[in-house]
């Protein structure tokens, strides 16, 4: 799982680069821009209130610093409370997302979307 | 299966999911990352620092009323949150954290950066913000006191960092390249981009 290295990032960005670029990628891997850019789509679309996410990323992040068991990832605390605001917003269903994980992870290997 | 595969399968679920049902397109995603991989950055606090800089009636604008100082700029943010402007002084040194999550003025700074949202920097800027700074290369001398202003969705801060010293000739815009993403955090001085970490 490698980020498309070729993506244009802040540092290529020509004459306006210094006060404009970021000092670092934005996003390490291409989910963590997908799953940014689906919730600020959602909330600009007024399916939801800021605060409601936010309340959640915080909880997320908080049960991460208490279980410590898997690498911090700062965008997987984010997958899991944009994914627990689709479900309590009836946007999606819990099974629902489980079928169709399992689904694209029966793909065959080698797949490229 | 590694845990990023494993989260990068669920955010694929979801937005399948999402575009099936018609509530979102992938344009509008992908227009979205765009925007802020590459529109967004820290220009605009840069601009604001440095209209200060070479402007004392700017600065008491900002310090006032930064939304309204900063629409004087003429740039496009939507003031999303309060915002506090903190002024750094030869006696006095801001740097801003978010304690809870990672609140931050991207309008004014871009998307904050991975440190910015990490564990050991929201729990340690707190506990011991001289050590921590020193660490990520800015050693404060003992006599200038240390402000850490906590980030929230009421009220978000942005340090106005000091004008380095031998840029009497420099003009704004000039001035406004040295002003660095991590100056207007706190975590390093205007002009001296932190060494670690990619910074500024």
């Amino acid at each position: 799982m490698v980020a498309d290295a070729r993506r244009p990032t802040l540092d290529e960005t020509g004459l306006s680069a210094p006060p404009r670029k970021n000092g670092e990628l934005v996003f390490a891997e291409v989910w963590e821009s997908r799953v940014f850019g689906l919730t600020m789509a959602l909330h600009e679309a007024g399916a939801f209130e800021w605060e409601e996410f936010r309340q959640r990323l915080i909880a997320e992040i908080a049960a991460w610093e208490r279980r410590h068991e898997a690498e911090w990832s700062y965008y997987a605390c984010w997958l899991r409370a944009f994914e627990g605001l689709l479900v309590t917003k009836g946007l999606c269903a819990q099974t629902t997302v489980e079928a169709r994980v399992r689904e694209l992870a029966a793909r065959p290997a080698g797949h490229d979307h | 299966m590694s845990e990023g595969d494993t989260n990068a399968l669920r955010a694929e679920a979801l937005e399948s999911l999402l575009v099936e049902r018609g509530i979102v397109r992938p344009e509008v995603v992908d227009a979205i990352i765009r925007r802020f991989e590459q529109d967004i950055g820290p220009m605009n606090g840069a601009r604001a620092v440095a209209r200060v800089w070479v402007d004392p009636g700017y600065r008491a604008r900002l310090l006032a009323d930064p939304w309204a100082a900063i629409a004087e700029l003429g740039v496009t943010v939507i003031p999303d949150a309060p915002l506090v402007v903190v002024e750094n002084s030869p006696t006095a040194h801001n740097v801003v954290v978010c304690t809870l999550c990672s609140c931050y003025p991207s309008g004014l700074l871009g998307l904050p950066p991975s440190w910015y949202k990490s564990p050991p920097y929201r729990s340690r800027m707190v506990r011991e913000p001289r050590a921590l700074l020193a660490e990520m290369g800015l050693a404060l001398p003992a006599d200038v006191e240390v402000r850490v202003w906590d980030s929230s969705a009421e009220m978000r801060y942005m340090v106005l960092p000091e004008r380095p010293a031998g840029t009497d000739a420099m003009n704004e815009e000039e001035l406004a390249a040295l002003v660095t993403r991590d100056a207007m955090i706190g975590v390093a001085k205007a002009g001296r981009p932190r060494e670690a970490g990619g910074g500024g």
